[in-house]
């Protein structure tokens, strides 16, 4: 589903992503681990393009969206993104903040966008949050509405950047349920993060990355419990 | 006793005198010939110009601020120059040549409107001040709006004019407010190219009864209403934004 080829990304004479070849197939989860600096993160942004790679090509289906004349906007209607920093609209109430895009860009009208909206606030049990403005809520659910807010798009693939990294410890747990339960649903996704805890419980496939590179990848399983590349067992060793 | 009494009396009286020629001359520069109709005349003619001002600098400086804006994120550079060059001409030349050389070169046709002339002027002028200020509103949007947007499809015009102006414009809403009090200020400068604003209007009424003291007194109270009134609705929006939703 999204291929990338030979990805590198220098940010001046930094070169933060050296080399990345990768293929995400429909369904699967993948989650991005590695110290930061390694890349995961600016690798995750180059995906939708939020970063432009320096050199490589991405392919979205049978799409090189880093082709000149590629509609970017198109492509990234079909990949939701997610913020570490939830980057919800503060001027909009959480209503709008989620039916904006579909009803800007002509998806859905009004009346339908609204509905979706509802059903997706149901869902995450914050219907009467649906008139509140973000600065009212807890950052849990912030992160949760940041995420139905990429749903209402009826995205193809889910991009996760550290959705938890920002917040309280309590309310991380209510975020990776939302997640957890999209991934139950066959909800393609890749997952830049530090829980260990999601990655072994959710993954289809684990990524290692360091220096710009992804240097080793297995199931959840084989990675934690047998780690080949020494800058992974070391990375383990440290944090688990 | 009786001869600080006359003392008394005489300062008495001379205040009278003078109240009455103040009253005098005020009247002077009010009654007679309908006067009032000239300020109400010039008060109309500089409201018209602040007005049409105002939109146009508006138009032109969000125009100015988004391309400035643009051009950075892009890369942009030629389009960063042409920017630059208007914002630096405009805010490094007096405003009474600017106007000058818009009445003599630019609209040189015999029967043209000096009320037109002087709102493109001074909207050409304030669309400078306007697009720094907005510009500033721009950046102090944190960056990951900007990516939200765009992340959710939404093309860079689209994301700006929905997610990143109305944000930016509340942010820069007291430094907005300033630029038009000084610019409906500014506009007694449109005196000197025959258009008779308020301040015109006055100089001609002084100029009939040898007494210009009055007349500019009352055309300056004029102003300190006018821009009173517009700090006054400038904070009630203020206020309104404040209290309407986020913070």
């Amino acid at each position: 589903m999204i291929t990338t080829k030979n990805l590198k990304k220098a940010f001046g004479n930094n070169l933060v992503l050296n080399g990345v070849n990768e293929t995400i197939e429909r369904g699967e989860k993948v989650v991005v681990i590695g110290p930061s600096g390694s890349g995961k993160s600016t690798f995750l942004r180059c995906l939708n393009l939020l970063e432009e790679p320096t050199e490589g090509e991405i392919w979205f289906g049978d799409e090189n969206i880093t082709d000149e004349g590629v509609d970017i906007n198109k492509i990234r209607q079909k990949m939701g993104m997610v913020f570490q920093q939830f980057n919800l609209f503060p001027h909009l109430s959480v209503l709008e903040n989620i039916t904006l895009a579909p009803t800007q860009l002509g998806i859905m009208t009004k009346e339908e966008a609204n509905k979706k909206a509802m059903e997706l606030l149901a869902r995450i049990g914050l219907t009467e949050k649906a008139d509140a403005y973000p600065n009212k809520l807890s950052g849990g659910q912030k992160q949760r509405i940041a995420i139905i807010r990429a749903l209402a798009m009826n995205p193809d693939v889910m991009l996760f950047d550290e959705p938890t990294s920002a917040l309280d410890p309590e309310m991380v747990g209510e975020v990776l349920d939302l997640m957890a339960s999209l991934a139950d649903e066959g909800m393609t996704m890749v997952v830049v993060t530090h829980e260990m805890k999601f990655a072994k419980k959710v993954a289809t496939r684990v990524l290692f990355m360091d220096e710009g590179k992804i240097v080793e990848q297995n199931t959840p399983d084989e990675f934690f419990d047998n780690p080949k590349h020494p800058r992974l067992q070391e990375f383990l060793s440290k944090i688990l | 006793m009786y001869l600080s009494g006359a003392w008394y009396s005489k300062i008495l009286t001379s205040i009278a005198d003078w109240a009455k020629d103040l009253y005098m001359s005020f009247y002077n520069a009010i009654v007679p010939d309908q006067r009032y109709l000239a300020y109400l005349q010039g008060l109309k003619i500089t409201l018209l110009i602040s007005f049409f001002a105002i939109i146009l600098g508006i138009m032109i400086g969000v125009l100015v601020a988004v391309l400035k804006v643009t051009a950075t994120n892009y890369r942009m550079k030629w389009l960063t120059s042409i920017c630059n060059v208007y914002i630096n001409v405009i805010r490094g030349t007096p405003l009474m040549v600017q106007l000058l050389i818009i009445y003599n070169v630019i609209f040189t046709s015999r029967n043209s409107n000096e009320i037109v002339i002087g709102a493109v002027c001074f909207g050409i002028n304030s669309g400078a001040y306007v697009a720094e200020i907005i510009r500033a509103g721009i950046e102090s949007i944190d960056r990951g709006q900007m990516e939200a947007g765009r992340s959710l499809g939404m093309n860079y015009i689209q994301t700006m004019i929905r997610i990143i102006l109305p944000q930016a414009v509340r942010n820069i809403l007291p430094a907005l407010g300033n630029e038009f009090i000084v610019l409906i200020k500014e506009t007694s400068v449109a005196s000197i190219i025959a258009v008779t604003d308020l301040l015109k209007a006055a100089q001609y009424i002084g100029s009939r009864t040898w007494d210009i003291l009055p007349p500019l007194i009352i055309a300056g109270l004029c102003y300190l209403v006018i821009v009173m009134g517009l700090s006054r609705i400038m904070s009630v929006i203020e206020r309104r934004l404040a209290k309407s939703d986020y913070n």
